[in-house]
């Protein structure tokens, strides 16, 4: 099969490997996929007091087109809001990394990884502001 | 030196130089019809194609008689079952086999399912890829015409005890047919000792050229008479028209000739290289797993589970070296190896097989080179994989509820 340059690009240069605390409240996790269907995706995203995603990490297991479109998700959200990365889709990434049509799903799984992560951090923040007012 | 390193030998080897000397003459000014029995160019085929017989005969301990030449193992293999279940239609319509042998087989089984003049029985291998000969003996019927059990498996390198089985068959006067392909050449191989009726075998998984086959039928005790698949000239005793592949018939011939010369030399060589490439792998990475009986198997093969990485993956990060991935998903069809989860082999550790496969041209300082780029590429697999991270802190991955997709 041939890869694209930019499949290539991020195979070899994966940005944002890494874990961040998953208890951090600022920390939203996602993992999607399962081992037996050939890939697993991990993305966490940290996001500021202004809503803002600071930082994003992946780890994914699964063939070169999964892990460019993993390590191009954290790139894009980046400096996103957590709005503004939901508007992210899978044909987004698709076009970007020039993906076949075999491997669509590894964009697919892309989408669903941020978004298991902004979900994440969202139940986490909402429990948090409960949390806060009870208290206050 | 070449930069690329070719691990894949049970895909296809090389020609043998020596391989491509003999075939030369007929592929330029010997181009003879080795039918033509009216002038000196048919008779000069003839002959090379009688020696070739010989050659092919000698290395499996068979007569020059009993050689059938063919396209190819896939051909051998077609007209073994087929050709039996049509000539043996009157005593029986049973089939036993196994469920890891080679698609050639299996596809040619379930064609004759469908058509209705077959039923085939698809025994289960153990963990390490074995059946046993009691799994056979159970098996048979009163119908049982035909046992197809293949000599070394082609992905995981495990050899069947077919020895037993044959002998087993022998008793029940029922053909035994084995699929050769992947040990004759790597391994002895005799058709008395291994009380073997009909093998197929192919030119190019032994230093000789593709499109060439031999399909071995025993002419005495059982007498084997198998029903044509391809109609015309009734050449080769009537069981394989067409005219004669003399080049390709040559080329096979001086294969056999040379392996038979080589055999201790090139098993000794494929043994040292597999054997020091596994203990390299093994030594230098964790949750390293050999596929298969690594006790009765080939010694060029070794199939290894890297645990945590995915295959595809994998070998785009060893661009220079070749070698075959357990799951398919290198080609369309993204299912993992039918023989890796025949033995159990979860499909997680399927997706993460890697075969390689080593021969007569592999170097020491190629083998070498290999194992350090796989080492790297696995490390640096494994820290960006959240399964070797979630393995590390302890967590036992089949307890987590994952969303399959």
């Amino acid at each position: 099969m041939a890869y694209s340059d930019k499949v290539i690009d991020h195979y070899n240069n994966p940005r944002n490997v890494g874990s961040l605390d998953k208890e951090d409240a600022h920390v939203g996790t996602g993992v999607v996929g399962a081992p037996e269907c050939g890939d697993v995706m991990k993305l966490q995203i940290r996001v500021n007091d202004d809503g803002v995603i600071e930082e994003a990490k992946f780890k994914t297991f699964g063939c070169g087109s999964a892990i460019a479109s993993s390590s191009l998700a954290t790139e894009w959200v980046k400096g996103k809001t957590v709005d503004e990365a939901l508007s992210i889709k899978n044909t987004d990434i698709v076009e970007e990394l020039s993906l076949p049509p075999v491997k669509i799903h590894c964009s697919v799984l892309a989408e669903d990884a941020i978004r298991a992560a902004l979900d994440d951090y969202r139940s986490k923040s909402g429990k948090d502001a409960a949390t806060e007012k009870a208290e206050a | 030196m070449s930069k690329l390193i070719y691990l894949d030998n049970n895909a296809t080897t090389p020609l043998d130089p020596r391989v491509l000397e003999a075939m030369m003459p007929y592929l330029t000014h010997e181009y003879g019809n080795a039918a033509s029995r009216s002038h000196q160019f048919g008779w000069a085929a003839e002959e090379a194609v009688a020696q070739a017989r010989e050659h092919v005969a000698a290395l499996i301990g068979a007569s020059s008689k009993e050689i059938i030449f063919t396209s190819g193992a896939t051909e051998s293999d077609n007209i073994a079952i087929k050709g039996a279940v049509e000539m043996l239609a009157h005593k029986g319509r049973h089939v036993i086999t196994v469920k890891t042998e080679h698609k050639a087989i299996l596809d040619t089984c379930k064609y004759l399912e469908t058509k209705g003049l077959a039923d085939v029985t698809y025994l289960d291998v153990a963990p390490n890829g074995l059946i046993t000969v009691d799994q056979v003996r159970d098996a048979i019927r009163d119908d049982t015409i035909i046992i197809s059990v293949m000599h070394a498996n082609n992905e995981i390198g495990v050899l069947q005890p077919i020895k037993e089985i044959g002998a087993l068959a022998r008793e029940k006067n029922i053909w035994f047919h084995t699929d050769a392909t992947q040990s004759i050449g790597k391994i002895p191989f005799d058709v008395d000792d291994l009380n073997v009726d009909i093998a197929s075998l192919s030119g190019h998984k032994l230093y000789g050229p593709k499109g060439v086959g031999v399909l071995y039928a025993r002419r005495r005790k059982p007498r084997i008479r198998l029903a044509p698949v391809l109609h015309g000239g009734g050449h080769e005793r009537g069981m394989r028209s067409g005219t004669l592949n003399v080049p390709g018939i040559v080329g096979i011939g001086e294969a056999c000739r040379l392996a038979k010369l080589d055999l201790a030399k090139d098993m000794a060589h494929a043994k040292e290289l597999r054997d020091a490439f596994e203990k390299r792998m093994v030594e230098a990475l964790d949750h390293v797993e050999i596929n298969g009986s690594a006790e009765h198997r080939l010694p060029n093969t070794t199939n290894l589970s890297f645990s945590c990485v995915e295959g595809e993956s994998l070998i785009m990060g060893i661009p220079d070296i070749a070698v075959s991935s357990g799951s398919a998903c290198t080609s369309a069809s993204l299912e993992p190896s039918y023989v890796l989860r025949a033995l159990g082999v979860g499909d997680e550790h399927a997706h993460s097989s890697i075969r390689f496969s080593f021969g007569r041209f592999t170097t020491k300082e190629e083998t070498e080179r290999a194992a350090e780029q796989l080492i790297s590429t696995v490390t640096r697999l494994r820290e960006m994989s959240p399964l070797y991270e979630m393995v590390k802190e302890g967590i036992d991955l089949s307890t987590i509820n994952w969303t399959a997709h």
